[in-house]
């Protein structure tokens, strides 16, 4: 029943996941284009865990024009942050309970 | 892999992603020793072709006075030189530094002018324009002698502050530059020889220091 694996969430289980939600909890928002930067990954598989992430409510995503172009910018939500922390804090747990 | 190498490592990789993410990593020690290099070259040039008044000469009564340093025509001629040599030291410094930065910035994988070299520029600006134009007040005002002290303390104070978005060693930089910056106050007619240690050795002992922390791989 306590089994600390439990609380681990599985919204971030993916490598691309943990990295958006790491990056946006020091950020206060970040666009598409520097999100990919740091992530090194395709324009597609970002946008899926971004589009996964959004609907989980974990991130608010705010689309605007700079001049004609397109820019979308990421934020991560409150539920987003407290549900990451928990997350960290039982991956840490994990850690140090071996 | 077992499973605790795995969240060791999702650890390790979040921790790195956020420091990634936030700063500015990417200023290269070269850029540093370049940067010194120029500003001692061009401080040599003013010392080559003004040696008498290099220091001291325009002290009076530990004021310094423009009309104590020498004479009407004489004055704008060092000037002049002093403002174009400062204008082509700024100028070749900024272009080794950026071409350095750049370069490593590629080696990283990143692109120079992101959102975390933006952040650190600003916030370098900032500072650093609003104590130019003091600075440029205050000899409107007459006050020659604390121009030279001031550009340390303020180039100090932007990069501490600035350095919150980058390396901390960018905030040791920026410490030592205020220090230097309040001795040259004090010893008011000798800022030439805190320029050479602030702008030169510094940044040289910075870079090289930078160097071997996290270039040389």
């Amino acid at each position: 029943m306590n089994n600390p694996i439990s609380k681990l969430n599985k919204s971030f289980e993916s490598r691309v996941r943990l990295g958006i939600m790491s990056i946006l909890m020091v950020n206060e928002s970040i666009d598409f284009k520097n999100l990919k930067e740091h992530l090194q990954v395709t324009d597609g598989n970002l946008a899926s865990h971004l589009k996964a992430l959004e609907k989980l409510d974990m991130i608010l995503v705010k689309k605007q024009f700079i001049g004609r172009k397109p820019n979308t910018t990421y934020k991560v939500t409150d539920i987003g942050r407290q549900t990451f922390e928990s997350h960290l804090k039982a991956l840490e747990g994990l850690i140090r309970g071996k | 892999m077992t499973k605790e190498e795995n969240q060791l490592e999702q650890l390790t990789e979040i921790r790195e992603m956020m420091s990634r993410s936030s700063k500015f990593i990417s200023l290269s020690g070269f850029s540093g020793i370049w940067v010194g290099s120029m500003a001692l070259i061009g401080l040599a040039a003013i010392f080559y072709n003004y040696p008498n008044y290099f220091y001291l000469r325009y002290m009076y009564n530990n004021i310094a006075y423009p009309d104590y340093m020498m004479g009407g025509i004489e004055l704008l001629g060092f000037l002049r030189f002093v403002i174009i040599d400062a204008a082509l030291v700024l100028f070749f410094a900024l272009f080794g530094a950026i071409a350095f930065t750049n370069n490593k910035s590629k080696k990283q994988g990143l692109s120079l002018w992101n959102d975390t070299a933006k952040r650190f520029l600003v916030s370098l600006m900032v500072p650093l324009i609003a104590g130019g134009a003091f600075i440029l007040i205050s000899m409107y005002h007459g006050l020659f002698g604390i121009a030279g002290p001031l550009t340390l303390i303020f180039y100090g104070l932007a990069l501490f502050y600035a350095g919150r978005y980058s390396l901390i060693e960018i905030r040791y930089l920026g410490l030592l530059e205020i220090v230097l910056g309040l001795l040259a106050a004090i010893f008011v007619g000798y800022t030439a020889i805190f320029w050479g240690i602030g702008f030169g050795l510094l940044h040289i002992v910075y870079g090289v220091v930078m160097y071997f922390k996290y270039d040389r791989s």
